[in-house]
């Protein structure tokens, strides 16, 4: 089976907090709308959509740090859709996830070194600190940040860290949520060519979860666009950009501001 | 002429020698759209808190002459200039939910600056409120008025600050970072609701964005900034067909381009960051010697 994940017909409510009557249950709300793709290993699959959309509760049932309310989640062949978490243990160091700031929910007194080693060592992986050591090269930093703290690091540094603590465990998935969106440019481009290769050199299969569609267009072989819990467009990114299908793909490639001042959006008077 | 002219000014961290801005000089004229870019950190944010004065009281300014239409803003009593200020220029800032008061409705919010600073009756004030929320196209703006912050989208708080910054008819807007929060297609509405504000009251625009699309798309000028230092200042049709500066070059080389399938990207390469970083130093010892 070539497939590394195979999602059917997911759906996922929550108790609305902001309706819930002072006695009884809150209603529910539909947060996935019933959602099927595949991703082939070793894709690059893009998910975009605007704020509210999905996206992140999307990522977060796929590596099952949520429990789907409907369909099903199949992880190489496992459906994992309602696995308990006894039986999610062994398949947890196989899929990922990186957040927007990775450090922002990490003790800031704990070294980089350690921050990468810690899920080895929950993992019982052999010599955590000598792969948490290779992990830091394999992002372009030298060994010596393993020393370093957090709070020295640049925003760009500290996504390099995420993605080697994520990369350490030697997964097949990584899903990324909107992990470039606060750096500037250059560490954007950076981050993203780090991305290329290590989905090349390691055979990563890697879902990119992000705002902004010119980013998707550096990175990704495929684009999922949602928007309102349901996918809209699902299509190859050279095709999505040629002929975009869905009238909100089109409304979202319309906004992006291209620095191209000959490319006018409004005239002067 | 100039309606903003800035000249030589210095910031520091208060009671340190270590510059924020340095030797800043930039020109808006009246009715120009001026783009502030530059990464984080780089000043931008500090130079329109400047102009507006309302710096941090960490932050000194050291040497300088910031003129709003011909008036040394710096050389005049406290009061003198924040009456000044307060009657020519006016923000919209970044961040449309810390910006409002949460517990109070909106309509005060736009009036007590008119009501207050500007010396206007309530009546007045309140006649202006609904005239220029008319005006950034909000359904039902009596309506708008009475709510608060929260009952509205992030997309409608901002045009909330852009019709607070117009409501006294000022000369000069600073818009820090205004559509940063907010998704690309409400960007978009807010962009051109700004250019049109701007156009119709032929007000001055300093834009500060991080963003070299958007100042493709709403400015007419742009200063570049590296750590305090303006490393380029060029009219925006000659710049997107080459910028001068290396750094100003490997900034835009960064910047995605999605209109173009083979595009690159590549971060600013280290030699970039050196040289323009050899220039900072260069200006901080020519700095020190006078
Ligand atoms: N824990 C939660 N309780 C209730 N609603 C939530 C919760 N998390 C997210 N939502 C809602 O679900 C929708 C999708 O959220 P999210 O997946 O975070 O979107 P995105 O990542 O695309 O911005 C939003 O309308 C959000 O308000
Ligand atoms: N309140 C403050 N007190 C002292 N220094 C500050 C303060 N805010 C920002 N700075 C520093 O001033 C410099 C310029 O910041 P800022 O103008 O906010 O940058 P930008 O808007 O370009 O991102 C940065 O080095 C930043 O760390
Ligand atoms: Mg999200
Ligand atoms: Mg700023």
């Amino acid at each position: 089976m070539s497939d590394l994940y195979h999602v059917e017909d997911l759906h996922l409510s929550l108790p609305d907090m902001t309706k819930k009557p002072m006695f009884g249950a809150a209603p529910r709300i539909e947060i996935l709308k019933g959602m099927s793709f595949s991703i082939p290993r070793g894709q690059v699959l893009g998910i975009v959509g605007g704020s509210g959309s999905g996206k992140s509760t999307l990522g977060r049932a796929m590596v099952r740090l949520l429990e789907p309310t409907g369909g099903r989640v199949i992880f190489d062949g496992h459906d994992i859709t309602h696995l308990p978490e006894s039986g999610l243990r062994p398949l947890r160091r196989r899929f990922q996830m990186i957040f927007q700031d990775p450090m922002s929910s990490l003790n800031p007194r704990q070294t980089v070194g350690r921050i990468i080693a810690a899920p080895l060592t929950l993992h019982g992986v052999a010599e955590p600190k000598a792969r948490a050591l290779e992990a830091l090269e394999r992002v372009g930093l030298p060994r010596s940040f393993a020393r370093r703290f957090p709070h020295q690091l640049s925003g760009g540094q500290r996504q390099r860290i995420g993605i080697a603590r994520a990369i350490a465990l030697n997964p097949d998935f990584i899903l990324a949520d909107e992990i470039v969106s606060g750096l500037d440019v250059s560490s954007q481009a950076q981050v993203l060519s780090i991305l290329r290769t290590l989905v090349r050199d390691m055979g990563l299969t890697l879902a990119f979860i992000s705002h902004d569609l010119s980013v998707i267009r550096r990175l990704c072989d495929r684009v999922l666009v949602l928007h309102h819990g349901e996918i809209v467009e699902d299509a190859l990114c050279d095709a999505l950009f040629a002929a975009p299908k869905a009238a909100y793909t089109r409304e979202l490639l319309d906004a992006i501001p291209d620095p191209d001042p000959e490319n006018a959006w409004f005239t002067r008077a | 002429m100039s309606f903003l002219r800035i000249r030589d000014l210095s910031l520091v961290l208060r009671g340190t020698p270590h510059r924020l801005l340095r030797n800043v000089s930039l020109d808006v004229a009246a009715t120009e759209v001026m783009g502030l870019v530059g990464e984080s950190g780089a000043g931008k944010s500090m130079i329109g808190k400047a102009v507006l004065g309302i710096l941090p009281r960490s932050v000194q300014v050291v040497s300088g002459r910031i003129e709003l239409d011909g008036v040394d803003l710096l050389g005049l009593p406290p009061k003198a200039r924040r009456g000044l200020i307060g009657a020519k220029a006016a923000l919209i800032p970044q961040d449309p939910l810390t910006a409002l008061n949460p517990s109070r409705r909106i309509q005060p919010q736009i009036t007590d600056r008119l009501v207050q600073i500007l010396g206007w009756d309530r009546a007045r004030a309140n006649t202006r409120a609904l005239e220029i929320v008319n005006e950034v196209h909000i359904a039902q703006p009596e309506r708008v008025l009475k709510s608060y912050p929260h009952e509205l989208s992030g997309g409608m708080r901002q045009r909330i600050l852009i019709a607070s910054a117009f409501a006294a008819e000022p000369r000069l807007i600073v818009a820090d970072e205004p559509t940063t929060a907010l998704d690309v297609t409400v960007q978009k509405q807010i962009l051109k609701l700004i250019f049109e504000m701007q156009a119709n009251h032929g007000t001055a625009l300093l834009f500060v964005t991080h963003d070299l699309g958007v100042v493709a798309k709403i400015c007419q000028r742009l200063t570049v900034l590296y750590g305090g230092l303006v490393v380029e200042e060029a009219g925006v049709r000659e710049f997107f067909k080459g910028p001068k500066h290396a750094y100003s070059r490997a900034l835009l080389a960064a910047t995605p381009r999605h209109t173009d399938p083979d595009a690159d990207l590549a971060p600013v390469p280290e030699a970039v960051i050196a040289a323009v970083q050899a220039e900072v130093t260069e200006a901080d010892e020519r700095w020190s010697h006078v």
